[in-house]
């Protein structure tokens, strides 16, 4: 297969993510974890300092800030290299799934009938609503995919686990209880 | 500079974020309808991956680069907090179809779209630091 035009199967890609665990310790001494870069950028760039949640030294946190830059430009530069604007492989049945909803258009990442510009107001509305449950919950859960589930899961933790089986809760109510009313 | 590393770790990891597709709406979707093994491998795969490098640090007393003792906190368990702010995270995680790191990943890619729900995490976070104290954790 052809590593740079072709997706990645999970065995290639999930044990490559997994490697950031040990780089970042041995490297950095730092745990792997992207949600609380979202806490950082409210610390660096709002007035909140009087809140104690946000009165910390976000300097010392930079290089979190760095990383999810790099996550970013990372991103636009595989997309330069290779248009990632392709019909992503999934299943059938999800395929079927997903046309009953009325997204027929699988090319890109993100469904384009639902997440655009030029959307209509209740889409828009059901992103900031998103957006908002994923920085909220990430800060009350203390942690998101990345530092619950991979690092957390990693060091055997129980809190992770709990927040884990949390995420897979929210994201099952959402897809088969509240979708089918949204859409 | 010593920041530089952790800007070239991020493009790897971005890369490797959409090589993968688990930046992808319709594979979070697929995840969690249970119709592909995809997501589950990722993910599965990370962990094991993950674990086994922890174990083999700490058995061998792995140090960092620099010689420094590598140090490992745990997260603290607070039950109320992480199965409810877990929950709240899932059910924007499956409606955005994508999690923070994928999230900057996606514009990135050019989704210049996500800078909507980036900027509304952001006031998510901010509103959970004004109430943080009254909410139960």
């Amino acid at each position: 297969m052809n590593f740079i035009t072709e997706p990645w199967p999970w065995y290639v890609s999930g044990p490559l993510i997994g490697l950031f665990v040990p780089l970042l310790l041995i490297i950095g001494n730092k745990q792997l974890g992207i949600s609380s870069s979202l806490k950082h950028i409210c610390a660096a760039c709002l007035p909140v300092q009087k809140i104690p949640f946000f009165n910390y030294d976000w300097k010392k946190n930079t290089w979190n800030l760095f990383l999810v830059l790099g996550i970013t430009l990372g991103a636009f530069i595989t997309n330069y290299i290779v248009d990632l604007n392709y019909e992503i492989l999934i299943s059938d049945a999800t395929k079927v799934d997903l046309s009953e909803m009325g997204i027929t258009n699988f090319i890109g990442f993100i469904p384009a009938e639902i997440y655009s510009w030029n959307t209509t107001l209740p889409n828009l509305i059901l992103m900031v609503l998103g957006g908002f449950l994923i920085g909220f919950g990430t800060r009350y859960a203390n942690g998101c995919t990345s530092g619950h589930a991979i690092m957390g899961l990693s060091l055997l933790n129980v809190g992770s686990l709990v927040a884990v089986v949390g995420f897979f809760i929210g994201g099952l109510i959402m897809t088969h209880l509240l979708f089918p009313l949204i859409f | 500079m010593k920041n530089i590393k952790f800007i070239i770790f991020g493009i790897v990891f971005g890369t490797i974020l959409v090589k993968s597709e688990a930046v992808s709406w319709f594979r979070i979707q697929e995840m969690f309808r249970f119709q592909s093994f995809h997501m589950y491998g990722i993910i599965g795969s990370a962990v094991f991956v993950g674990a086994i490098s922890i174990l083999i640090i700490k058995k061998f007393k792995i140090n960092t680069l620099s010689g420094e003792q590598i140090k490992f906190s745990n997260k603290p368990l607070y039950k109320v907090s992480n199965i409810t702010g877990g929950v709240l995270f899932g059910l924007g995680w499956a409606l955005v179809g994508s999690c923070p790191g994928p999230l900057y990943a996606l514009f990135g890619a050019g989704h210049t779209v996500i800078i909507i729900p980036i900027i509304s995490a952001i006031i998510g976070v901010l509103v959970y630091g004004l109430l943080k104290e009254k909410l139960p954790h």
